[in-house]
């Protein structure tokens, strides 16, 4: 099979594949753009197991802690980031994982089911109606 | 009292194709992927053979069989990893189901890939759901989406190309095998 040939490529892809093929990548840039570009973040929450305990607006500084089962979590938020300042897994993963900076990001802190999430400041949706 | 289990030319089939599968998918399964979730799926170019060459019947065997022997072979059965995997198997032969009409009454228009794309698709649809509702019940997983989506559309359409390769190395082969006394070489 010569594969510089159209016509094999023509056989492999055909006219409906590469619609569908098309179709495909078109759909995932939306979707990449629609969940990657959703403005700066703007509160952090302060989840225990998965029950919304508290949020805070990003743009004051503070340290909070969060009590859980197995101790406390310690939370910093500055200049408009937040991360996990000490927690008392075993892993430290959520510590490790350092400054949020982006809508959706998310430090988890499972051994003491706390978990840390920055959301933005409006729904991404609002922005389109313009 | 045995009862004599009687195999059915069916049954061999089925077997021998399952054996590919899983041999594929052992393969794969040993190289590591930078993202958990990230593979090829080569061992869905054999599911998609055996549709275009049988039928959706034997094309569910061989893939349902697939993924409970791999399951059991790398020690994930009934794991998360498993529940995932049949998930996954079970919608994407769903979009196969539902496509197949289109590739085998449109052959000029719709091949391999299209199948291959849909169902590497739904196959990843059917896994972030099952993450998101069962194992990190966060909106937080749909953040990750993009990559999982590009790498199934990636994936899908490479599995797609070399399947159409494979059906057309095949029907040259039986092409060739008919002039064979005179070996057209030219």
């Amino acid at each position: 099979m010569n594969w510089f040939q159209k016509q094999t490529l023509r056989k492999l892809l055909r006219p409906g594949d590469a619609l569908v093929l098309l179709v495909g990548i078109a759909g995932w840039v939306t979707l990449t753009v629609s969940l990657w570009q959703s403005g700066p973040a703007a509160r952090a929450q302060v989840r225990r197991d998965g029950v919304l305990v508290a949020a805070y607006p990003l743009n004051e500084d503070r340290t909070v802690t969060v009590a859980g089962p197995i101790g406390t979590t310690v939370i910093r938020i500055e200049s408009g980031r937040a991360r996990v300042v000490s927690d008392p897994g075993p892993r430290q993963y959520c510590v490790r994982q350092g400054w949020l900076t982006r809508p959706g990001e998310m430090a988890l802190c499972a051994p003491n089911h706390i978990s840390l999430t920055l959301t933005g400041g409006q729904p991404a949706y609002e922005s389109m109606a313009y | 009292m045995l009862r004599r289990l009687v195999l059915t030319p069916d049954d061999h089939r089925i077997a021998r194709l399952t054996a590919a599968a899983i041999a594929i998918a052992l393969v794969e399964s040993a190289v590591p992927s930078p993202l958990p979730g990230v593979k090829p799926g080569l061992a869905n170019i054999i599911t998609l053979l055996v549709l275009l060459r049988y039928d959706w019947t034997t094309a569910a065997w061989v893939t349902l069989l697939r993924v409970l022997a791999v399951s059991l072979l790398v020690g994930q059965f009934l794991a998360p990893g498993f529940v995932l995997s049949l998930g996954g198997a079970l919608v994407s032969l769903g979009a196969l189901f539902v496509l197949q009409p289109l590739v085998r009454q449109q052959p000029r228009w719709f091949g391999p890939v299209t199948l291959s794309i849909a169902a590497a698709l739904a196959h990843m649809l059917t896994q972030l759901l099952i993450v998101r509702v069962w194992l990190v019940p966060s909106p937080g997983v749909w953040v990750l989406a993009p990559v999982f989506f590009g790498a199934a559309l990636f994936f899908g359409t490479l599995n797609g190309l070399i399947v159409a390769w494979l059906m057309q190395a095949a029907t040259e082969n039986v092409a060739s095998n008919e002039n064979l006394p005179h070996n057209s070489q030219p």
